[in-house]
């Protein structure tokens, strides 16, 4: 925990610990950690001077934003309304059944994380799965296990 | 690369940039935009790039990784110039025979043409009918420009409308030139984007800012990230142009979470820009000064709302504020702020440069221009399709379009995001604009054009959009988050087949009270999909209620699968398949569903082979009894071949 | 100060420059209802109660009184068929998820017996007295909104909560359905932290 609140106090600084930059400073942490830790919300409470509630407010509203440890892959199908008329709804069973967990949950494993994404601008390739930033248009029920299978 | 301090400067650059180019042809791949990277268009790009350094053909024909070329779906998508020979879903396999013949040999690769409705290829790229019924004035640059290069914006003529702004107009003139284009925003409701200008111009205030709202959250459109990812010059020229018009030394970008390559491309632009004196101290030696700063969102439509936006960007959560008063006047930090979308911006160096009537000669009465759709769904061509104002919908999603899919038949076209609404059949010959759009209960929004077939059921869209508005709504204000909680329970309750007499009209009333006391406009124009599919598809909703029928066989707890016994032929393929394995038989013994065990997810009527359709999608009407156990097969004659 | 002069229900009104209808009516004892309004805090517009028709050179516009300006000429409506259908329903919603006195007296008097819709207790309104006062009076930030959409929630935050609640709870007679204090007699209270929201989260499905 000393090394990520040491890394805290790196990206803060580099943000010349401006408040207006509260949400790229997260947006940077949780790129960097996949999650934000208690101590680590704490540290930045202090480090910026905003109070621990509106970081809160924050990082529970925006979908980026994860308060749980997250799995070494992310899993996100689209579900934007052009990916749902082209049978994201399948997609979305499809990947629940693969990964045996629910859009927003984590495998036990820290394997997986699964998530519904509302538009990722692909629309004329839906349905789209995201695996670790790697798009797939329509992915066939063989893709997918393909895909699955190549993240250790 | 000195900065340029003047206008001369940029011109003869220019010359220089053109002079060294000494390839006579390219090739533009889209590599530099999601749709094709997600095809696969970068390992073309570099099969390109070995290739022609293998065949010795460095130095006479260059190659391109371009940002998005429209006709996604097709990706990787070739394009040779100056022939515009175009190629559709190319292989890194592909690439050696593409030189040889194509290059070296001039002939063409007939497998990786376009091929028509009728079988017949078509060789240019602008006789493809996607391309052909389009006007792209304000997307057709991405197909010459690496959106990682400022020369190749440069070349095409880029910042000149800037040069001419700075140096041959006032700020006044400027403005004037924007408001009698008549230009109005792309991003919503259509506002007319100088006065909207010449409100934040006038508004007191030390410090004004100008923003581009890329944070284009309609579900369904992707017209402002192709623009950023492919050509992010052009929104950036628009963008210093309407600051200087304005008296704004001081920018945001605002792009969503979700465009991380539209961020990537959009950084490196401005970097450029920066390095050419074209962004920052004296820009162009004119002594007006600007510079721009990137506000990555996190993931939340309702950020999009214009003071959401702007309390975003102060670091605070996005929620709307609730003040009767306009960003333009006081936005970020309280000082007047204009925002304008990304397409927005993209056309005001093309207004600059061609002129204010070249622009109202384009489009509409009242909506001046082009306008890009994302043309998505159940069409036949997929894609970003960019036409003039008051095309008819039937002319875009028939012609451009290529008509639905399988021979389907349509059923409706989804417009304007979750704000917008769901035009049926009958007014396909409207023509499409602000106005005529807002006519028909539905709005421009940023441009998504969701067709959707007969196999899409309006209640459950409907319901869709109430699931998206439920998650993506502040919840700050009671007639929007209880509203639209409410809404959504009894549209799901009509979904599950409990739906009940009066559902129809306490909707209605609902919808009513949500629009006119919302507090920001995603929950003023929440209620606009149940309204117009009440007013369009209201049969359905009543065959959801009354007859528990749900027509396009979408609402599972309205249907059920069946196997017709005497025309099950007992393949196993079904039984094989089904993920949950509920369905039983054997070798000559026909297959029956459990009912029971069914999750519905139509695998069953999938797999069925098209010689037998065996399983039928039941809805509305009893499910048949099984038939006894171990009953064998009837041998039809047409499954004997 | 420069004083404005509007009609509010047929009556003429005076008020200082920069008072909001709300405020103006109320001076001049003229009710309009409110659930999320506190005169030592910032308007924040979130119940919508206080919504009312005005019209200006013939425009007719529903606004919140507590965010709307005065202005000269202003003519305020706040009770007609427009502002009771609007209020009588955001009532209705209210009660089927705050069936509490303070709701249902509000109810009663706008003529809205039993709510057609699906109940969903969560007591709160999220009118934000609480979290609001907390931050701009009392500068403690003890308790905060978290979540959007139909999840938002109001929590307490213990890491704080334990240190200043004690001794202050003056929030507790401002909250309008009695959801805080759910316990009067302990230090602290039982309602919402932010472990138990993200333990409650339903997934997305």
């Amino acid at each position: 925990m000393t090394k990520e609140l040491s890394r805290i106090d790196r990206i803060v600084a580099k943000h010349q610990a401006d408040k207006s930059a509260l949400i790229q400073i997260l947006l940077e942490i949780q790129r960097e950690n996949r999650w934000l830790p208690k101590p680590v919300v704490m540290r930045l409470s202090k480090r910026l001077g905003v109070p621990i509630n509106q970081i809160y407010h924050i990082a529970t509203f925006y979908k980026a934003f994860s308060l749980i440890p997250q799995g070494r892959h992310s899993v996100s199908v689209c579900t934007g309304t052009a990916c749902h008329v082209r049978g994201a709804p399948r997609l979305l069973d499809r990947m629940r059944e693969a990964l045996n967990i629910r859009p927003g949950q984590t495998s036990p494993d820290q394997k997986f994380t699964l998530s519904t994404v509302n538009c990722l601008g692909c629309c004329a390739l839906g349905p789209v799965l995201v695996v670790d930033g790697e798009y797939h248009g329509n992915p066939s029920s063989k893709e997918v296990k393909r895909v699955i299978a190549s993240c250790d | 690369m000195a900065q340029l301090k003047s206008p001369a400067e940029l011109a003869r650059t220019r010359q220089q940039i053109i002079s060294r180019r000494t390839e006579k042809r390219y090739i533009a791949i889209n590599a530099s935009g999601t749709c094709g990277l997600a095809y696969g268009s970068d390992q073309v790009f570099q099969a390109f790039v070995a290739e022609i350094e293998r065949q010795g053909l460095t130095g006479q024909v260059g190659v391109r990784a371009t940002g998005c070329l429209g006709f996604c779906e097709n990706s990787p998508i070739v394009i040779i110039f100056p022939e515009e020979i175009c190629y559709l879903g190319v292989k890194p396999e592909d690439v050696p025979e593409i030189v040889s013949r194509t290059l070296v040999g001039k002939k063409l690769v007939n497998r990786l043409l376009y091929k028509d409705g009728n079988g017949k290829k078509i060789v240019h790229e602008g006789e493809i009918p996607f391309y052909k019924h389009q006007s792209r004035i304000v997307f057709g640059n991405n197909r010459f420009i690496d959106p990682k290069s400022i020369d190749d914006y440069i070349a095409l003529g880029g910042y000149s409308a800037l040069a001419k702004a700075l140096f041959e107009m006032s700020p006044e003139e400027v403005l004037e030139t924007v408001k009698r284009a008549n230009l109005r925003g792309r991003g919503g409701g259509g506002f007319p984007t100088g006065i909207k200008w010449q409100t934040t111009r006038n508004a007191p205030g030390e410090i004004k800012y100008v923003i581009v709202n890329a944070d284009e959250g309609d579900p369904g459109a992707y017209m402002d990230r192709s623009l950023l990812e492919g050509n992010p010059h052009s929104v950036l020229e628009g963008l210093i142009i309407g600051a200087y018009a304005i008296g704004s030394h001081e920018g945001y970008i605002y792009v969503r979470q979700e465009y991380p390559l539209a961020v990537e491309n959009l950084s490196v632009a401005l970097n450029q820009a920066r390095e050419y004196g074209l962004l920052g101290e004296n820009i162009l030696g004119s002594r007006f000064n600007f510079d721009v700063t990137i506000h990555r969102g996190a993931g939340a439509f309702v950020s999009g709302e214009s003071s959401a936006l702007m309390t975003a960007i102060e670091g605070k959560v996005g929620e709307p504020r609730p003040k009767y008063v306009r960003t333009a006047v006081s936005g970020i930090r309280e000082m007047p702020s204009n925002l304008n979308n990304v397409e927005t911006w993209a056309n005001v160096p093309l207004i600059i440069n061609q002129g204010a009537d070249w622009f109202a000669s384009i489009g509409t009465e009242g909506s001046k221009g082009t306008k890009i759709f994302s043309l998505v769904g159940k069409v036949n061509n997929t894609g970003l399709v960019e036409v003039p104002m008051g095309m008819t919908l039937r002319e875009i999603i028939h012609d451009i379009g290529g008509g639905i899919r399988q021979g389907k038949k349509f059923k409706a076209v989804q417009t304007g995001g979750p704000s917008g609404g769901c035009i049926p059949e009958s007014l396909l010959d409207i023509p499409v604009d602000f106005d005529e759009l807002a006519k028909v209960g539905s709005m421009m929004g940023y441009g998504g054009m969701i067709v959707m077939d007969e196999d899409a059921c309006m209640v459950d869209v409907t319901r869709y959009f109430l699931n998206f508005l439920a998650e993506e709504s502040c919840g700050k204000c009671v007639p929007c988050r209880e509203g639209i909680r409410q809404m959504l329970h009894i549209l799901n309750r009509i979904c599950e087949g409990e739906g009940k007499a009066g559902d129809i009209e306490l909707l209605e009333e609902l919808s009513e009270v949500v629009r006119d006391a919302s507090l920001c406009a995603l929950g003023t124009t929440a209620p606009n999909p149940v309204f117009s599919t009440i007013r369009y598809f209201r049969d359905e909703y009543e065959a959801h209620i009354k007859e528990r029928r749900c027509h396009a066989g979408v609402c599972k707890a309205l249907i059920a699968y069946y196997i017709l016994p005497e025309r099950c032929q007992a393949c196993m393929i079904c039984l094989r398949e089904c993920p949950v394995e509920a369905i039983t038989g054997g070798k000559n013994v026909v297959h029956v569903i459990d009912q029971d065990k069914c999750t519905k997810c139509g695998t069953c009527l999938e797999v069925c082979p098209s010689r037998f359709t065996a399983v039928v999608r039941l809805s509305g009407e009893p499910v048949p009894p099984a038939p006894p156990p171990k009953t064998e097969v009837v041998r039809s004659k047409g499954a004997q071949k | 100060m420069r004083g404005v002069t509007l009609n509010i229900d047929g009556r003429e009104v005076k008020a200082k420059e920069g008072m909001t209808i709300l405020e103006a009516a109320r001076d001049a004892g003229i009710y309009i209802p409110t659930l999320c309004y506190h005169e030592k805090l910032a308007p924040y517009g979130a119940c919508r109660l206080c919504t009312v028709e005005i019209s200006r050179n013939k425009r007719t516009r529903l606004v919140t009184a507590c965010v709307y300006p005065t202005e000269d000429g202003l003519v305020v409506k706040t009770e007609s068929p427009r502002v009771i259908k609007i209020r009588k329903m955001l009532l209705e919603l209210m009660l089927s998820s705050a069936p509490v006195k303070t709701i249902q007296d509000l109810a009663r008097q706008y003529g809205v017996a039993k709510p057609r819709f699906k109940a969903e207790k969560t007591v709160c309104i999220l009118c934000g007295l609480c979290v609001r006062y907390c931050a701009e009076i009392k500068r403690a930030n003890a308790i905060g909104f978290v979540g959007r959409g139909i999840e938002r929630r109001v929590v307490f935050f213990p890491e704080i909560a334990s240190t200043v609640c004690a001794s202050c709870r003056e929030c507790f007679s401002l909250c309008p359905t009695g959801k805080i204090p759910s316990e009067t007699d302990g230090v602290c209270f039982d309602d919402l932290t932010l472990e138990d929201f993200l333990g409650a989260r339903p997934a997305r499905v």
